[in-house]
């Protein structure tokens, strides 16, 4: 195996002051998670980087302003849940992680290797952080509502946050949980849906139409708001007024780009799972860094 | 032996007795409440009985998500649609997320007989037992459906109880003591092994009865956890007895005969008859019609027993005489 570049980037002085929740953080950090999600991918071979792209500012604002997750003790009973149901992003979850400091930096080096606890998608029982695994679309949503239930059950005042694709919203299985969580009032749970427009092989509107999608969560028993998924401010912001309306689930319609933040990898479906090569990551990366300063 | 038993009868009263020492215990339904004779635990425990709905899918990944949050669900449904409605999750939620899920599929085999194949659930245990980490129990008779509700209820990981509505006599002697991914062997014997689970353990009993005036003696196990398998009591007795019948409420495709002749061809290959519902969706009739048609009552097991042995000695014969 050749040598492959570190992903240990500058920057990361911040990771673990999380007692003051700061834009700039969430900021750098979600520029962070960019820059790493594409050199695993690239480093890997494998991955998808169009959706790592847009979710990337909606991880950093939870992980960096939102979760009450504590690092060095995931297991707490008493922590947020966060859900990550699209979880072939796991390029961007595992770089929010680890800037988060639930595991190392230099782990992010190992993504998709043998015997790499971070598989392609992620596995609850090998990464610390992780809350389900998930994979396979639709899953994410029903398991939040039986966390969100459960802290119902128990009195407790613990959050789930739940981030799906828009695309993974065709799965009908979020249907009968958005049933479900409005019908105990699951005001706890929070769905994220990563609306870039794109999944796979298509345009989600080309693909099967998802459109009007606020009204559908609304009709389901939902408190709707709508945001640009890549404003930490306003994201932070609408996370600190949860919920929304008590008595009901949260529905969070947070419109991104795929490839949010590569001018030519931004709305483009091929960017869904293809892999950067050597010039089109040094390309992006430089993109990224300029962003940063 | 006297008198026959609904196992779900035991299943609840095991169930309200987990869940009276242990809070942690909840139920989640898809609307099954009759079928799975929760209505009791639902009366003393409301604030732990979840129903969410006709939606099999959102039933167990809402119960990992209780299991991620340290309850530990109990999920009760008609075993048809429970396993196969909810593959995935089971799959991917239960088992490759070791969630701390007991999934209590009712009413399995063919005990919805006449309501037809689409309710029949035949395949169940062919789909559970491939998936790593899931333990599966088909217990035979009230005492021991009581036992693996217990059991369940301590072990950390998934478990898929197969839970019938068919009455069955008690098969177990007095002090019978359930053991996960241990066999029990009900009848002492060495010229054939009668292996069975759930509603067939007491219809092999009888067919080991009647063998005996037949002359022979067949050994009979109630391999009730078909996953983990217990390996040594199926290597000893094709190792002693050199013939296998398999005898279960599921096709004979990829249930517990499949289980059985995987380890016996790696270890002692022996001829082997697998008893079940043969690879076809069953006609229209009441259960005990259905079990009488594909061969799964005593009588059947017997021809089965006395087909394989008979070959068997025939065999031995042919070769002693050089014919």
């Amino acid at each position: 195996m050749g040598e492959r570049p570190c992903i240990d980037m500058p920057h990361d002085q911040t990771t673990r002051t999380k007692a003051e929740p700061d834009p700039g953080v969430m900021r750098r950090q979600a520029n962070l998670i960019r820059r790493r999600s594409l050199q695993m991918v690239h480093n890997a071979g494998m991955g998808h980087p169009g959706g790592d792209l847009s979710s990337a500012d909606i991880l950093s604002v939870l992980y960096f302003g939102v979760l009450r997750v504590d690092p060095q003790d995931p297991a707490a009973p008493g922590r947020d849940r966060f859900i990550m149901s699209k979880g072939h992003c796991s390029g961007a979850l595992y770089a929010a992680l680890a800037a988060a400091g639930f595991f190392p930096l230099a782990g992010l080096n190992t993504y998709m290797q043998p015997l790499s606890p971070l598989n392609g998608h992620p596995d609850r029982n090998k990464v610390p952080g992780v809350e389900a695994s998930t994979g396979p679309l639709g899953h994410g949503l029903p398991i939040g509502a039986g966390t969100a239930l459960a802290a119902k059950m128990d009195g407790a005042q613990w959050r789930t946050y739940v981030l799906v694709g828009d695309g993974e919203l065709q799965e009908g299985s979020n249907w009968e949980a958005a049933m479900m969580a409005a019908h105990y009032g699951l005001d706890n749970l929070t769905v994220i849906v990563d609306r870039n427009r794109f999944q796979q092989g298509d345009a989600t509107e080309t693909a099967l139409r998802l459109e009007p999608l606020a009204r559908k969560w609304t009709a389901f028993g939902w408190a709707v708001a709508e945001v640009d998924g890549h404003d930490h401010a306003a994201l932070f912001s609408l996370f600190g007024g949860l919920p929304l309306e008590p008595g009901k689930p949260n529905c969070v319609i947070a419109h991104t780009r795929k490839g949010k933040g590569v001018s030519f990898m931004e709305d483009r479906v091929g960017w869904h799972h293809h892999v950067p090569s050597a010039e089109e990551l040094r390309a992006a990366l430089q993109e990224l860094e300029a962003q940063a300063l | 032996m006297s008198g026959l038993f609904d196992c779900r009868k035991a299943f609840s009263e095991a169930l309200e007795q987990v869940a009276e020492a242990d809070p942690r215990i909840v139920v989640v339904t898809n609307d099954s409440v009759g079928s799975s004779n929760i209505t009791g635990f639902r009366q003393r425990f409301p604030e732990r009985f979840v129903n969410v709905g006709i939606a099999e899918q959102n039933l167990v990944g809402v119960s990992a998500g209780l299991a991620n949050a340290g309850k530990i669900p109990f999920v009760c449904g008609a075993a048809c649609f429970l396993t196969a409605r909810s593959l995935e999750q089971v799959k991917v939620d239960l088992g490759y997320g070791q969630a701390n899920v007991k999934l209590c599929g009712m009413s399995s085999g063919m005990a919805y007989g006449a309501l037809g194949p689409t309710h029949h659930s035949i395949e169940d245990l062919a789909w559970t037992r491939v998936i790593p980490n899931l333990t599966v129990i088909v217990p035979a008779d009230p005492e021991e459906t009581r036992q693996a509700v217990l059991a369940a209820a301590q072990a950390g990981g998934p478990v898929y109880l197969r839970i019938s509505r068919m009455p069955v006599p008690q098969v177990h002697p007095a002090g019978y003591q359930l053991r996960v991914g241990r066999a029990a062997r009900l009848r002492d014997g060495g010229d054939l092994a009668l292996i069975a689970n759930g509603t067939m353990v007491a219809r092999a009993l009888e067919a080991a009865d009647m063998l005996q005036a037949d002359g022979i003696r067949a050994r009979v196990l109630n391999l009730s956890t078909l996953k983990p398998l217990d390996e040594e009591a199926v290597v000893a007795a094709a190792a002693e007895t050199g013939a296998i019948v398999t005898v279960e409420e599921h096709s004979i495709h990829g249930g517990l005969g499949g289980a059985v002749a995987e380890v016996v061809v790696r270890t002692k290959p022996a001829p082997m008859r697998i008893l079940g519902v043969p690879g076809v969706f069953a006609p229209t009739g009441p259960t005990s019609w259905l079990l009488e048609r594909f061969g799964l009552s005593a009588q059947g097991i017997r021809d089965a027993a006395l087909e394989l042995v008979y070959g068997r000695v025939r065999d031995e014969a042919e070769i002693r005489t050089g014919n």
